[in-house]
C-alpha cells in the first residue's frame, strides 16, 4: 500500500516539473550570493556552506504547497479515511516520495553549487552528508506545513511563515556540521533532529488533515 | 453485515442540522435521503462514511465502506483506467481488473478507459466516479447526490447498478435531491 502511495506522489511530482524546479530556484539562490558578496574567492569559500544551507531550505519550501492540498481538495483523503487508511501513514509514504524527488536531487545540485561557491572538496563532503542526513527531516516538515496550510486563503505566504521557523535548527546544525573541528557534534545533533522530525511530523500531518475534514 | 444509525444528531457551524436520525440497514436493504440543498444530507452521508464524528448517537457498520461525493479522487493526469486501478488496488476486494472491467461497461466507460481524467466532461467524471465505488467491491455504497450531472440513460444505468448491488447482498444510502428510482428504500427526510 505504501509502495502504490510513494509511486503515485512520485508520479504526480514528475509530471508538476518535479525537481527541475527546485533545482534551479537552489542554484539561483546560490548564484545570487557571489553577485551580492563579490568575487571574494576566500570569503566565498568560508560561507560557501552555509548559503548552500541556506538555499536548500528556500528552495525545499517550493512544493509544498502541492503535497496535501490538491488531494484534499480532491476528496483523495477522503478516501483513504473510508478505507480505514492511517493517515500517519499515508503522510510518511508523502514524506518518502517528496524526499526522493527533491533531496538526491539537491544534493546533485550541491555539487555545481560547491564549484560555484569555490568549496573546497573536504567541505563539500560536509555538506553532502549533512544534507543526506538533514532533508529527510526537511521533507518531513514540508508535509507537516504543507497540511497545515492545507485550508487557508492564502496559503503560499504562510508556508513560508510557518516553515522556515521550524526549520532553523536543521540550518544551525547542518551549517555548523561544516567546522572542521567542531562539527563530529552538530552532525549528531542534525540527525537527532531530523530523526525526530521524520517520526512526529506525519502524525502531525494526520491531526491537521483531519482537522481541515471537519 | 449492517449499518446503523442511532439517533445521529448533527452540529455544523454551531447550527444544529438535524437530530434523532436512527436507521437500520441490512444485506440488501437501501436508503434514500432526501430534503432540499443545505439540509445535511451531505453530513450525514460523511458521518455514515466516518469522516464526521456525529455531534450525538452513534453509528456502526461493520463492512468495508465506499464513498461517492462531488469530488470525484480520480487523478485528472492520469487515465481513467489507470486511476480506477489506483483505488481498486488499495481495496481489500479480489480480483481488481475484473471488477474494474465491469464496472466500465456497467457505465458505458469502455471507450474512455484510455482517456486522461481532466478531459472528460461533468457527466462522464461523474459516471467514473460511480465507477470508482461499483469496483471498490465494498458491500457498503454511500453516494453523495450520484445523479449530479447525469443524463436519463446514466441515471438509468445508475439506478440498475444500485439494484444488482443489493441483489448481491450489498447496502446503498443515497442522498439525492433529484427523484431516483430505488425500489422498497426507506425515506430518511426531517
Amino acid at each position: 500500500m505504501v509502495i502504490a502511495l510513494i509511486r503515485r506522489d512520485l508520479r504526480r511530482s514528475v509530471s508538476s516539473g518535479g525537481a527541475t524546479l527546485v533545482v534551479a530556484f537552489f542554484l539561483l539562490v546560490a548564484t545570487l550570493f557571489p553577485f551580492a558578496i563579490g568575487p571574494d574567492a576566500a570569503l566565498l569559500a568560508r560561507i560557501g556552506g552555509g548559503v548552500i544551507w541556506t538555499a536548500a531550505l528556500l528552495a525545499a519550501l517550493l512544493p509544498v504547497e502541492r503535497l496535501v492540498g490538491p488531494d484534499l481538495e480532491a476528496g483523495v483523503f477522503d478516501q483513504f479515511v473510508v478505507r480505514g487508511m492511517s493517515i500517519a501513514l499515508v503522510a510518511l509514504a508523502k514524506t518518502i516520495a517528496h524526499w526522493l524527488s527533491f533531496g538526491p536531487p539537491l544534493m546533485l545540485a550541491a555539487v555545481i553549487a560547491a564549484a560555484l561557491l569555490n568549496l573546497s572538496a573536504d567541505t563539500l563532503l560536509r555538506v553532502e552528508i549533512g544534507l543526506l542526513i538533514g532533508t529527510p527531516g526537511l521533507a518531513a516538515l514540508a508535509v507537516a506545513t504543507s497540511a497545515l496550510v492545507a485550508g487557508v486563503r492564502g496559503g503560499g505566504a504562510v508556508t513560508g511563515l510557518v516553515m522556515l521557523p521550524l526549520a532553523v535548527p536543521l540550518l544551525i546544525f547542518g551549517a555548523g556540521s561544516l567546522d572542521p573541528a567542531g562539527g563530529a557534534g552538530a552532525v549528531k545533533l542534525l540527525a537527532a533532529v531530523s530523526l525526530v522530525l521524520v517520526a512526529g511530523a506525519p502524525f502531525l500531518a494526520a491531526a491537521a488533515i483531519r482537522a481541515g475534514m471537519d | 453485515m449492517s449499518l446503523a444509525f442511532r439517533d445521529v444528531a448533527c452540529m455544523r457551524g454551531g447550527r444544529l442540522l438535524f437530530s434523532g436520525v436512527s436507521f437500520d440497514l441490512g444485506p440488501g436493504d437501501a436508503a434514500i435521503v432526501t430534503g432540499p440543498n443545505g439540509v445535511g444530507k451531505s453530513s450525514l452521508i460523511r458521518i455514515a462514511a466516518g469522516l464526521l464524528a456525529p455531534f450525538e448517537g452513534a453509528v456502526t457498520c461493520d463492512a468495508d465502506k465506499a464513498l461517492l461525493t462531488e469530488a470525484s479522487a480520480l487523478d485528472s493526469d492520469r487515465t481513467l483506467i489507470d486511476a480506477l486501478r489506483f483505488w481498486a488496488a488499495l481495496d481489500t476486494a479480489p480480483a481488481p481488473d475484473t471488477r474494474i472491467a465491469h464496472a466500465l461497461s456497467a457505465l458505458d466507460l469502455d471507450a474512455l478507459a484510455g482517456i486522461p481524467v481532466r478531459l472528460l466532461s461533468t457527466g462522464q467524471r461523474r459516471r467514473a466516479a460511480i465507477a470508482r465505488v461499483a469496483a471498490s467491491g465494498a458491500p457498503v455504497w454511500l453516494l453523495d447526490e450520484p445523479a449530479n450531472g447525469l443524463d436519463t440513460v446514466s441515471i438509468a444505468r445508475l439506478e440498475t447498478l444500485i439494484a444488482e448491488h443489493r441483489a448481491t447482498g450489498g447496502i446503498a444510502l443515497v442522498a439525492t435531491h433529484l427523484p431516483l428510482a430505488i425500489p422498497h428504500a426507506q425515506e430518511i427526510a426531517w
